[in-house]
């Protein structure tokens, strides 16, 4: 029997509801019998369209000002959550959305299961599914408390799928009491200029290990070959860490999930740890020198060879083609 | 400015992960070491406790059997230090869990103006506990800066963001999450390691931080495990040796997909 209400946490970008939105609605439809948004910023009617053709029936909405907009999302989820009685919010494993579901976790006291991967109703038990060790295990933890439960789920989960429903119900809420948590303020936003596609929604992903060498090689072979290929560079968490590039190129556990055609892995050895970020990609195309990393024994196609000999030759190659 | 850094003492990342079939936690019996992720928020702290001219960093971490190996390669940084909170009744505990033992570990240390944490840990990764620990604080929470500085009692950090990064600013105390890579951990030096074996490590109990055993560990975990089960494997596929032309090959490949 499926829930009688299910909240998603919504989030928006450039006047459109995020893809892992969207996800997340079309699986509320398969668990839910009500499904609603709950929406923290100043367009919600702009994604209200969109958010009902995946299957929401209202939105519930504030705007966050200036102050961050999970941390409003948070407080607003609060206040509604005694009247309204969902019985369960899923939210994006995303930036905004851990600190919405952290901030609300608190505030309610009720544990939240992250990382998730698929979610499952059987008759009163929700449980929640996680890949654990590089997607070696999958772990299902069933919720043992008081409703609503609180979710997180790792973007590229669920396929998005119209419902076909009409624009959602916007029901505004005025404002929040964030207390403290609503000082932290958005001075400024600075937008790096990005060619081509984002990560998680590109259909080629080439992502970059410390295989390459140096940080100087990312932007000649990586970043290139991606463009080259219509599609997003990503990386390794090892170069990450070493601040070659930022954070939110990070493929991986405690990174993103993406799930594209191609996955071109060049100088990544494959530890665990990213495996789980990519393992469920179409194809892996793997360069690697070492004949034993453990990334060849997930990719379709294995090169053992070295990076920087390849993929110029690779990158010549498709570019002569155009 | 004093300042808390939240540590995590992990099974070393490099040997595979288990999960106890009985208690259905991850095994962390072996020896913990710093998780690599911490190192960042160590250093930073470090560094703004040297801008600020004073002030020191304390570092708090949760572990099971009093384990302090960690904490000693933190201290041996140059952290001033620590709080060590270690009871068997926090087995099994939640991130929720976890970060009221963080909240009130914070509360112990007295007189904290700033906590940084790691955007997740290496072991568990939630991703959940700074915006937790701030809100059981009642504190601002800056979540994944890659930049952070503080002037006249406010913290402004560049947040990451997926288009580039935000700045956001908010007064003191707060907490802030640090994203790797932003800043180079320091090695301990030999004097360090020296130093570090006599810096203070205040012990506590989940009693001791006015816990109850309901809050924390299992009990307060609320959630069942249901199943452990082995993921579909994904098949290896052809492998070859780069003899000059393996770039061929992957134009073939990536024709055969149709993404060229």
């Amino acid at each position: 029997m499926p829930l009688p209400k299910v909240w998603v946490y919504a989030e928006g970008e450039d006047g459109k509801a995020t893809s892992a939105t969207l996800e997340l609605l079309t699986k509320a439809r398969e668990i839910g019998d009500t499904i609603e948004a709950v929406y923290s910023g100043a367009d919600a009617d702009t994604i209200a369209p969109q958010l009902g053709e995946y299957g929401a029936t209202k939105v519930h909405a504030v705007d966050h000002g200036s102050s961050l907009s999970g941390v409003i999302g948070g407080a607003l989820l609060a206040k509604l959550v005694g009247d309204e009685q969902p019985d369960l919010i899923l939210f994006a494993q995303s930036y905004d959305g851990r600190d919405a579901m952290g901030r609300l976790s608190v505030k309610l006291d009720r544990p939240v299961l992250t990382n998730g991967n698929g979610v499952e109703v059987d008759g009163d038990t929700v449980a929640v599914s996680t890949a654990v060790f590089g997607g070696n295990t999958i772990v299902t933890a069933a919720f043992d408390g008081e409703k609503p439960y609180l979710a997180g789920i790792r973007p590229k989960s669920f396929a998005p799928e119209p419902s076909g429903g009409g624009a959602a119900e916007v029901v505004k809420v005025d404002s929040v009491d964030a207390g403290r948590a609503a000082e932290a303020q958005v001075l400024d936003h600075h937008v790096e200029e990005q060619e081509g596609p984002k990560l998680e929604d590109a259909d080629v992903v080439v992502s970059g290990g410390r295989g390459l060498g140096s940080a100087e090689a990312y932007e000649p072979l990586v970043e290139e070959l991606a463009k080259v290929l219509k599609g997003a560079s990503g990386a390794s968490r090892a170069i990450v860490d070493a601040g070659w590039v930022p954070y939110s190129k990070q493929v991986g556990q405690t990174g993103k999930t993406v799930k594209p055609k191609v996955y071109i892995a060049i100088g990544i050895s494959g530890a665990t740890q990213h495996m789980v970020g990519m393992k469920g990609s179409d194809n892996i195309i793997a360069i690697n020198k070492d004949a034993e990393a453990p990334i060849f024994s997930v990719s379709d196609l294995g090169v053992v060879g070295d990076a920087s000999k390849v993929v110029p030759k690779l990158i010549e190659a498709l570019k002569a083609r155009t | 400015m004093n300042i808390a850094v939240c540590v995590k003492q992990i099974p070393d990342p490099a040997t595979p992960g288990e999960l106890d079939p009985e208690t259905k936690t991850l095994k962390r019996e072996g020896k913990l070491i710093l998780d690599d992720s911490d190192s960042y928020g160590v250093e930073m702290a470090l560094q703004l406790v040297d801008a600020a001219g004073g002030g020191e960093v304390t570092l708090i971490s949760m572990a099971p059997n009093d384990e302090v190996s960690g904490l000693r390669t933190a201290l041996a940084m140059g952290a001033a230090k620590a709080v060590l909170v270690s009871d068997p009744v926090l087995q099994g505990s939640d991130a929720l869990s976890t970060a009221k033992v963080i909240a009130k570990a914070v509360e112990r240390a007295g007189d904290i103006e700033l906590v940084l944490t790691a955007t997740e840990s290496t072991d568990g990764y939630t991703g959940t506990i700074p915006a937790q620990v701030a809100e059981l604080l009642g504190w601002p929470s800056l979540t994944f800066a890659k930049h952070i500085e503080i002037t006249d009692g406010k913290v402004k950090t560049q947040r990451q963001t997926e288009a580039g990064y935000d700045i956001v600013e908010a007064s003191l105390p707060a907490v802030v999450s640090v994203t790797a890579g932003v800043v180079e951990p320091r090695y301990p030096s030999f004097k360090g390691i020296m130093a570090a074996k006599n810096k203070p490590v205040d012990q506590a109990k989940a009693a001791d931080l006015g816990l109850s055993d309901d809050e924390v560990g299992w009990k307060g975990a609320r959630q069942q495990i249901k199943s452990i089960e082995a993921a579909p494997e994904r098949q290896a596929g052809e492998k070859i040796e780069d003899e000059g032309d393996a770039h061929e090959r992957i134009v073939a490949f990536l024709e055969q997909l149709k993404v060229i």
